[in-house]
């Protein structure tokens, strides 16, 4: 099979498709993420719990913005790119697309899980409830449950095309969930409140609490792809354990 | 700067199950998946090495 070509500014970008060229690539790459995650992190830990002010409404309780916001952002994220690799996946018959897809999905699954619980430690003090089947909340647990369904198809199959391509058609399906998640707010009627940071108006809180809550979105992300490359490497060494690259790499120890 | 002492912080205005159960079970499950990162690339690098050097599996 001839390999296709997608060349931007005299770089095969496609060069990178192959897992021979994107492991070590991935490995350069996972310190720097891991890094500038930790110290947004730590700087948003910093203005969310120390600098920005207390809610005259919601008290010291709205703090869990800071953790919730930036998880569910991020479940929701997680899984547009999972779909997007499998769709490319499906459709160029890159192994890579797949295994990337793979990679996503249990960190995808790990910030769907804190954006719920911390939605139902939130929801308690302010709503009086734990938990209640409104759109939104409904539609987050959906998109945990596809998560598992997800990793759960991939497992079933031994066949590892066939788990790959049965994974992706899932994933692609379960992809009109995410605008559900996302504008429920807007369809329905619901407990939850509106979107307090939206790219057409103004945002509604104080400037201190935005930028926390920018900074742990931001650590959130970087954390996310600092923790997908690290396991697309682990996956690219259990599935082409054949090759003679990866061999290489049992005799000389860690490149 | 938002609080007197730092158990003024710890409580949270009253909120500290709330508050504190977010950020310490998200931390948990981070630390967590970090665990399971690793010990994940230990087993592949490990079944390689089995494997026997530049051997085929």
């Amino acid at each position: 099979m001839s390999q296709p070509t997608l060349v931007i500014g005299s770089v095969n970008w496609f060069k990178y498709a192959s897992p021979q060229a994107f492991y070590p690539l991935a490995g350069a790459m996972i310190p720097w993420f891991a890094w500038v995650a930790a110290a947004c992190a730590i700087t948003g830990l910093y203005v969310g719990l120390f600098v920005a002010p207390t809610d005259h409404q919601q008290g010291e309780s709205y703090r869990i913005i800071f953790i919730h916001v930036a998880a569910a952002w991020m479940s929701m994220f997680i899984y547009l790119v999972m779909a997007f690799w499998s769709g490319v996946g499906l459709v160029f018959h890159t192994r890579l697309s797949h295994m990337m897809a793979s990679a996503l999905a249990p960190t995808g699954a790990l910030f769907t899980f804190i954006a719920l619980w911390t939605g139902s430690l939130w929801g308690k003090p302010t709503w009086g409830t734990w938990w209640a089947w409104d759109a939104r909340l409904t539609s987050e647990l959906i998109l945990l449950f596809l998560y598992f369904g997800f990793m759960a198809l991939q497992a079933a199959i031994d066949e590892p095309r066939r788990a790959d391509r049965a994974g992706a058609v899932l994933a692609l399906v379960g992809v009109v969930n995410v605008p559900i998640i996302y504008f429920s707010v807007k369809w329905w009627n619901t407990l939850h409140q509106g979107a307090s940071v939206s790219l057409t108006s103004a945002p509604t809180m104080a400037a201190t609490m935005l930028t926390g809550m920018m900074l742990m979105a931001l650590a959130a992300w970087m954390y996310s792809i600092a923790a997908a490359l690290h396991r697309v490497r682990s996956i690219i060494l259990e599935r082409e354990r054949g090759a003679d690259w990866v061999a290489q790499i049992a005799g000389t120890g860690r490149p | 700067m938002n609080w007197a002492s730092w158990s003024d912080f710890f409580s949270m205005g009253g909120y500290a199950t709330y508050v504190w159960g977010s950020y310490g079970v998200a931390t948990g499950l981070i630390v967590v998946e970090i665990i399971l990162l690793r010990s994940r690339r230990r087993t592949a690098l490990d079944q390689l090495g089995r494997s026997g050097m530049g051997g085929r599996p």
